[in-house]
C-alpha cells in the first residue's frame, strides 16, 4: 500500500519542529498516511479532535454517520472496496462500545482498520467518569493490536504503528484509545514518520524455497488436483499470480465467499463456491480429489463442515501469510508460509502445464445436476411469486458483473454470493466470518467512498436492513450514491429455513414485520419504488441502476424459499444436499 | 511424506515460555488466548529476563500437544510477542517456592523444627514467639509435602509461587533479539520448533 511522503515532515535531517496539539498531529499523521474519508461521529471526550477537524475539512472528508456501529461497517466497506485502511472515529463510552460488533467482523475477516476513540482525562482513568468504560481490555480480543495514548508525545509513533500493523502481514483492525488531555495537550510536534519496522512483529514469514519445491512435486504428480482461495488472494493483491498459477497448472479452483472476485466468475477453471450453501461439485469433488491446494483461506468451519470427514484422502497444501492459521483446522501435509503474492509465482515456476480436461469434466457434470436440480427453477421460475436468485440474475444483466455488490446476512446473502457475478476483485463486500446482520447498508456507503467509479449495489433482506437503516440519514446527507435493493420475504429467513428443516417447522419469532420501506426512504429523501410482481421487475432494476443518486428497490419474493444445496451443520461436504 | 503424524492425545502439563515487549495490556492479550479456550492457566508468572526491557512469562497448563501448540502459534501472533517455546517438564529445569506459617508453641511442644527443616529440604525465614514461617522450593511434590506435614501442627497459611523455568537446550535470547532488530531477519527467527521436528513432512 502506498503512503503519501511529504517531504517536510518526514525529512529526518530537515528536522521541523511544530508546537502544536495532539489532535492536529492525529490530523497531520492521517493526511501522511494518504487519509481521505473518515466516517465518525462526535461526542464529549472526542470534540478537540473534532475541533482540530474544523480547520482540515478541505483535506480530510468526513462523513457524520448515525450511529459508530454504522460508522466502523462503512470503514470496513471503504477498506474492502478500496484496498486502503479504513479509519473511524468514535467518542469515549458509549461510542466506543457501539464499535465492538465492527471490530469483531474487521477481525475474523482480517480487514485493515484504525479506530480512533476518544477517552476521558487520563486523571479521571478508573474513577467511573462520565462516559469512561475500559475500552481497552474491552476491545481487546477483537482487534489485532490497541493501545491508550494519555500524553501527545506518544501519538505520532502510536499513529504510525496502528497504520503499520493494520495494513500488514494478514491485516486487522487497531483501536488507538487517545484521553482527552492528551488531545488537548501542546507539545513539539517533530514530523510524521511511517512505521515500517516493530521488532516483535513479524509480518510475514520468510518464504522457504525448500516447501514451495515440496509443493510442486506434489502438485505435479497428482491426478485430480483442486484449489480452494480465500481472501487472502485479494489482500495480498495476488489476483494476477493468482490467475497465473491456475492458467498454468490448469487446476479447477474454487471460492470462499471472502475471496469471489479474484478471478472473473466465468473464468472457464472456475468452478463455484465452496461451503454450506456452495456449489454441488466443489463439495463434492472435495472428498475425491488427491490433492488439495488451500491458498489465503482458512478452512472455516461453514466452509469444511464436519472436519474429520474432510478432504481425508488429499494431501493439503496450505498457502498462507499466517503461521497459525496452518494445521489450525486442517492438518497440512505441506505447508508454505508467506505471502502469496511471493510465493504463488514462486509455485507457478515449478509446475508443470497442464490441462485436467477429465477432473474438469467432473465438476461440469455436477453444475449440471445442480442447474437442474436448483439453479433452473431459482433463476428462472415461470410462475408463483419471485424468487431472490431471480431477482440477482436480473442484476447480473443490468451491471454485467462490475457492480460492487454488498451483502447483508442470510439467505439473501448467499443466494447474492452463489448467483452474482464479478468481472472485477475487490466487488464482494459481505460480513463472511462473523455474519453481522445490519452490516450491508453502512458497508455499502464506505464502499462506495472507497471505489466512487463503480455502481455499488447493496443486497440487504427485510431483517438486516431494520438493524441498521438509520444510516439512511448518513446517505441523505452525505449524497452518497448507494442502491438498495431489499429482498423482502416477511420472515427472518435463513432461521426460518433452518426452523423448517431441523426443528419441524417450529416457526419461532421468524415472522418479522416491516415497516413500508419505501416511506421510510422518502422520509430521508430517498427515491423508491416496492414490486411484487415479476414483470415489473428488469425495468424496476433498470430504474434503479439509472436514477441518479441513492435509490430504494423493495422486491417481494417467495415467503418459504429454501436455500439449497445444502451441507447441513454436522455433515460432511460430500453429504450437501440439492433439496 | 506423510499426513499420518502420531501425535500423543494424553494431556500433560506443558510448560509455555514467552518473550515479549514490556507493555501495558500485553498480559490480558495474553491470558485471554487461554480463557477463550476455556483453558485454566496452573501457573503463570512473569519476570524480566536475560536482556533489559524484554520480559519473559512462564505459563503452566495441562493440554495435550495439539492444544499446545496451536496456542503457542496464536500467542506468538500477537503484535508485542517476540518468541513463544513450550516445553514438557522433561526438558527445563524448574522451580516453585512456598511459604508456611506454624503457630511456634504447638511445634516446639510436638516437633522438632530442626528435624523438620532437615527433612523437608525447608528453612525458617521467621521466627516469632507467635509464628514460625518456613520455606521450601522445589518440585510440586516436594512443596506439597510439607503441606502434609506440617497440618496435624496448625498450619495458619500457605501459599506457593508460580513456576519458574529454565530451557535446557535455550542458548538464551540475546543472539535472537539482534535478529530481531533486523529489518531482514534471518530464518532463524521464524523458525518454528513444532515445524521443524514434523522431519516427515518438512525434510525429504
Amino acid at each position: 500500500m502506498e503512503v503519501a511522503q511529504q517531504d517536510v515532515l518526514t525529512a529526518p535531517e530537515a528536522q521541523t519542529v511544530t508546537e502544536m496539539t495532539g489532535s492536529a498531529a492525529l490530523l497531520e499523521a492521517l493526511l501522511v498516511e494518504g487519509v481521505d474519508t473518515i466516517f465518525g461521529y462526535p461526542g464529549g471526550a472526542i470534540m478537540p479532535i473534532y475541533d482540530a477537524l474544523y480547520d482540515y475539512k478541505e483535506k480530510l472528508n468526513h462523513i457524520l454517520v448515525r450511529h459508530e456501529q454504522g460508522g466502523i461497517h462503512a470503514g470496513q466497506g471503504y477498506a474492502r472496496s478500496s484496498g486502503k485502511v479504513g479509519v473511524v472515529f468514535a467518542t469515549s463510552g458509549p461510542g466506543a462500545t457501539n464499535l465492538v460488533t465492527g471490530l469483531a467482523d474487521a477481525q475474523i475477516d482480517s480487514t485493515p482498520l484504525v479506530c480512533i476513540t476518544g477517552q476521558v482525562f487520563a486523571h479521571l482513568l478508573g474513577t467511573d467518569a462520565f462516559q469512561e468504560t475500559d475500552v481497552i481490555n474491552i476491545t481487546t480480543p477483537v482487534t489485532k493490536w490497541n493501545y491508550q495514548v494519555t500524553d501527545a508525545n506518544e501519538i505520532p509513533e502510536a499513529i504510525a504503528k496502528a497504520f503499520y500493523i493494520a495494513r500488514t502481514g494478514r491485516p486487522g483492525p487497531v483501536l488507538i484509545d487517545i484521553t482527552k488531555n492528551a488531545q488537548i495537550q501542546k507539545f513539539d510536534f517533530k514530523g510524521y514518520t511511517p512505521c515500517n519496522h516493530i521488532r516483535s512483529y513479524r509480518p510475514k514469514p520468510i518464504v522457504r524455497p525448500q516447501f514451495i519445491e515440496q509443493a510442486a512435486q506434489v502438485i505435479n504428480e497428482a491426478k485430480k488436483p483442486f484449489i480452494l482461495w480465500g481472501q487472502g488472494v485479494l489482500l495480498g493483491s495476488a489476483e494476477q499470480e493468482f490467475k497465473a498459477f491456475i492458467e498454468k497448472s490448469g487446476i479447477p479452483a474454487a471460492w470462499t465467499i471472502m475471496g469471489v472476485g479474484a478471478i472473473p466468475t466465468d473464468h472457464p477453471l472456475n468452478v463455484g463456491m465452496l461451503g454450506m450453501h456452495g456449489n454441488y461439485g466443489p463439495n463434492v469433488l472435495t472428498n475425491d480429489c488427491d490433492v488439495l491446494i488451500a491458498i489465503g483461506m482458512r478452512f472455516d468451519d461453514r466452509v469444511t463442515g464436519r472436519l474429520d470427514k474432510y478432504a481425508k484422502q488429499a494431501k493439503v497444501i496450505h498457502l498462507d501469510i499466517d503461521p497459525a492459521e496452518i494445521d489450525k483446522n486442517v492438518q497440512t501435509t505441506v505447508a508454505v508460509w508467506g505471502d502469496c503474492k511471493e510465493t504463488l509465482p514462486m509455485l507457478t515456476e515449478l509446475v508443470e502445464q497442464k490441462q485436467h480436461t477429465e477432473w474438469l469434466a467432473k465438476f461440469k457434470e455436477y453444475t449440471r445436476q445442480e442447474e437442474e436440480a436448483v439453479i433452473n427453477a431459482e433463476l428462472r421460475p415461470q410462475t408463483g411469486e419471485m424468487t431472490m436468485g431471480e431477482v440477482v440474475d436480473q442484476l447480473n444483466q443490468l451491471t454485467n458483473g462490475d457492480a460492487v455488490i454488498v451483502t447483508d446476512v442470510g439467505q439473501h446473502q448467499m443466494v447474492g454470493c452463489r448467483y452474482a457475478k464479478f468481472n472485477n476483485t475487490r466487488s464482494n463486500i459481505t460480513s463472511g466470518g462473523l455474519g453481522t446482520m445490519g452490516f450491508a447498508l453502512p458497508a455499502a456507503i464506505g464502499a462506495k467512498f472507497g471505489a466512487q467509479d463503480k455502481t455499488v449495489v447493496a443486497i440487504i433482506g427485510d431483517g438486516g436492513f431494520q438493524m441498521t437503516l438509520q444510516e439512511l440519514g448518513t446517505i441523505m446527507q452525505s449524497g452518497v450514491d448507494v442502491k438498495i435493493l431489499i429482498l423482502n420475504n416477511r420472515f427472518l429467513g435463513m432461521v426460518r429455513q433452518w426452523q423448517e428443516l431441523f426443528n419441524e417447522r417450529r416457526y419461532s419469532f421468524v415472522d418479522i414485520q416491516s415497516p413500508d420501506f419505501v416511506q421510510v426512504a422518502k422520509g430521508y429523501g430517498i427515491a423508491g419504488k416496492c414490486i411484487k410482481e415479476r414483470d415489473e421487475l428488469q425495468s424496476s432494476l433498470k430504474e434503479m441502476l439509472e436514477h441518479k443518486g441513492s435509490f430504494l428497490l423493495e422486491v417481494f419474493v417467495t415467503k418459504e424459499n429454501n436455500v439449497f444445496p445444502m451441507v447441513p451443520q454436522g455433515c460432511s461436504v460430500s453429504e450437501i444436499r440439492l433439496k | 511424506m506423510s499426513t499420518e503424524e502420531t501425535m500423543p492425545e494424553g494431556k500433560q502439563e506443558y510448560n509455555i515460555t514467552v518473550y515479549t515487549e514490556n507493555q501495558i495490556g500485553l498480559l490480558n492479550r495474553i491470558a485471554i488466548i487461554f480463557t477463550r479456550r476455556k483453558i485454566n492457566i496452573d501457573s503463570l508468572n512473569t519476570s524480566p529476563s536475560e536482556i533489559e526491557s524484554i520480559h519473559r512469562f512462564n505459563i503452566v497448563i495441562n493440554e495435550t500437544e495439539d492444544v499446545v501448540r496451536k496456542l503457542a502459534r496464536q500467542i506468538e501472533k500477537q503484535v508485542e510477542v517476540l518468541k513463544v517455546y513450550y516445553h514438557t517438564n522433561a526438558d527445563i529445569i524448574w522451580q516453585e517456592m512456598a511459604l508456611y506459617k506454624v503457630p511456634a508453641d504447638i511445634i516446639a511442644e510436638k516437633a522438632s523444627v530442626e528435624r523438620l527443616l532437615r527433612e523437608n529440604g525447608a528453612r525458617a525465614v521467621v521466627i516469632r514467639k507467635d509464628y514460625i514461617v518456613f520455606e521450601t522450593t522445589g518440585h510440586r511434590e516436594e512443596t506439597d509435602n510439607l503441606i502434609n506435614v506440617l497440618q496435624p501442627f496448625g498450619l495458619i497459611e500457605f501459599v506457593r509461587s508460580a513456576r519458574i523455568a529454565i530451557i535446557k537446550d535455550s542458548e538464551g535470547f540475546n543472539r535472537k533479539l539482534r535478529e530481531f532488530e533486523k529489518r531482514e531477519p534471518g530464518e532463524d527467527v521464524i523458525e518454528n520448533e513444532y515445524l521443524n521436528q514434523r522431519d516427515k513432512v518438512f525434510t525429504m
